[in-house]
């Protein structure tokens, strides 16, 4: 290791910080990307309904399909406020 | 080698290997990429024709040399006021290679699924290989370009935006492609690493080729190193794949074997061994 070296490796290494992050955002987006275009619609309409029952907020409901070999479900998150 | 057989109106069987050149994002190399890539197959003896499908922001006719010689454009042809013949230019250097210019005044909806179908079922004809310049972005323009491809080139930089995107692109290959839509077998997908830095890599300013396969999981074509070479080239409207001394030229024509088939290992993906003067003072 020259002299030189020895400086520059006391920089952090920013290509690694790159690479986490898109790994991350990456996997990420995948998850998303066979997703139904009825969802977002879908996720409206349920939150409409649940409203009428329960006074939630916009990201309270979370719906996902996971499709494997066999069947595809439908996963349907409803998180509410405390009382 | 699979080719990918197009029944036209007339019942011909041609053979035609429809290949898009991609990013989502933009100013990452796809025109430059599109240039070197048509250029080196026409080279290579296979009559080639390369679509640039960027309406309203022509740019392939300049990287080519050919701007003064645009008189009719792919819309022109797609509404019928101008014969394929008519619109495409032939390119002065290598005789089996022809370029279709974009529009300049339309809008990018001008190309509509049909058209620029009947477009490339005639091309299919004649043609060996149809290389299509995308626009950036991933809206209507780029998913016309990427449409009927049987290959696709995701040329991307290594940086964060660039990667990402690229991503994206590649999703929309596996899902809104023709080949995905009817079931076919999937669009065979390429990354091509441009404006590369090794130097700026082995200081850890850069991803480096193994980050970005690792992160995109595709096959490498080729890693095309950041060149002063391109922008000379480009000024002066020759592909660079032609300046055959300068390691972006050579890169690109490794590519283009490649991408027949060839194996050739891979170069210029690590820093030139600095002497010791230029070490002391570059740092
Ligand atoms: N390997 C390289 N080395 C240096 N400069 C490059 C390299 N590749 C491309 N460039 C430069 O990057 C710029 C953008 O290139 P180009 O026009 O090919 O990108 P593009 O992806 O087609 O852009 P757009 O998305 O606008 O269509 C140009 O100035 C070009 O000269
Ligand atoms: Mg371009």
């Amino acid at each position: 290791m020259s002299f030189l070296d020895y400086f520059r490796s006391k920089k952090t290494n920013t290509a690694n910080i790159a690479k986490e992050r898109l790994q991350i955002i990456v996997a990420h987006e995948r998850g998303h990307r066979d997703q139904p275009d009825y969802l977002p619609q879908l996720q409206q309409e349920l939150l409409a309904v649940i409203r009428k029952y329960v006074q939630i907020d916009d990201d309270m409901v979370q719906v996902e399909v996971d499709r494997n070999d066999r069947c595809s479900v439908l996963e349907l998150n409803v998180t509410l406020p405390e009382h | 080698m699979h080719r990918f057989v197009t029944h036209t109106h007339k019942g011909i069987a041609a053979l035609a290997k429809i290949i898009v050149v991609t990013s989502g994002k933009g100013g990452v190399g796809k025109t430059t990429t599109s240039a070197s890539i048509s250029t080196g197959l026409a080279r290579r003896g296979h009559k080639t024709v390369v679509i640039d499908f960027d309406v309203g922001l022509r740019n392939l006719d300049l990287i080519m040399n050919c701007e003064r010689r645009v008189v009719y454009d792919f819309v022109n042809v797609i509404q019928g006021e101008a014969s394929l013949n008519q619109a495409l230019i032939r390119d002065k250097r290598v005789d089996t290679l022809y370029i279709l210019p974009a529009s300049q005044t339309r809008e990018k909806e001008a190309l509509t699924k049909e058209g620029v179908e009947a477009v490339i079922n005639e091309l299919s004809e004649t043609f060996d290989y149809i290389v299509c310049d995308s626009p950036a972005g991933i809206e209507h323009g780029a998913q016309m370009a990427l449409y009927y491809a049987d290959e696709a080139i995701v040329v991307t930089n290594p940086e964060v935006s660039s990667v990402r995107d690229s991503d994206r692109i590649l999703g929309i290959l596996q899902s809104k492609s023709r080949r995905a839509e009817m079931g076919q077998d999937p669009v065979k997908e390429h990354l091509l690493l441009t404006r590369y830095n090794p130097e700026r890599v082995e200081k850890g300013e850069m991803l480096s080729v193994g980050d970005v396969e690792e992160i995109l999981a595709i096959p490498l074509l080729g890693v095309i190193p950041e060149s002063q070479v391109v922008l000379n080239a480009s000024n002066q409207g020759t592909p660079v794949i032609l300046e055959g001394d300068s390691d972006a030229g050579q890169a690109y024509e490794d590519a283009v074997a490649r991408l027949l088939g060839e194996e050739r290992e891979h170069r210029f993906m690590t820093a030139q061994k600095k002497g010791f003067f230029s070490r002391m003072f570059k740092g």
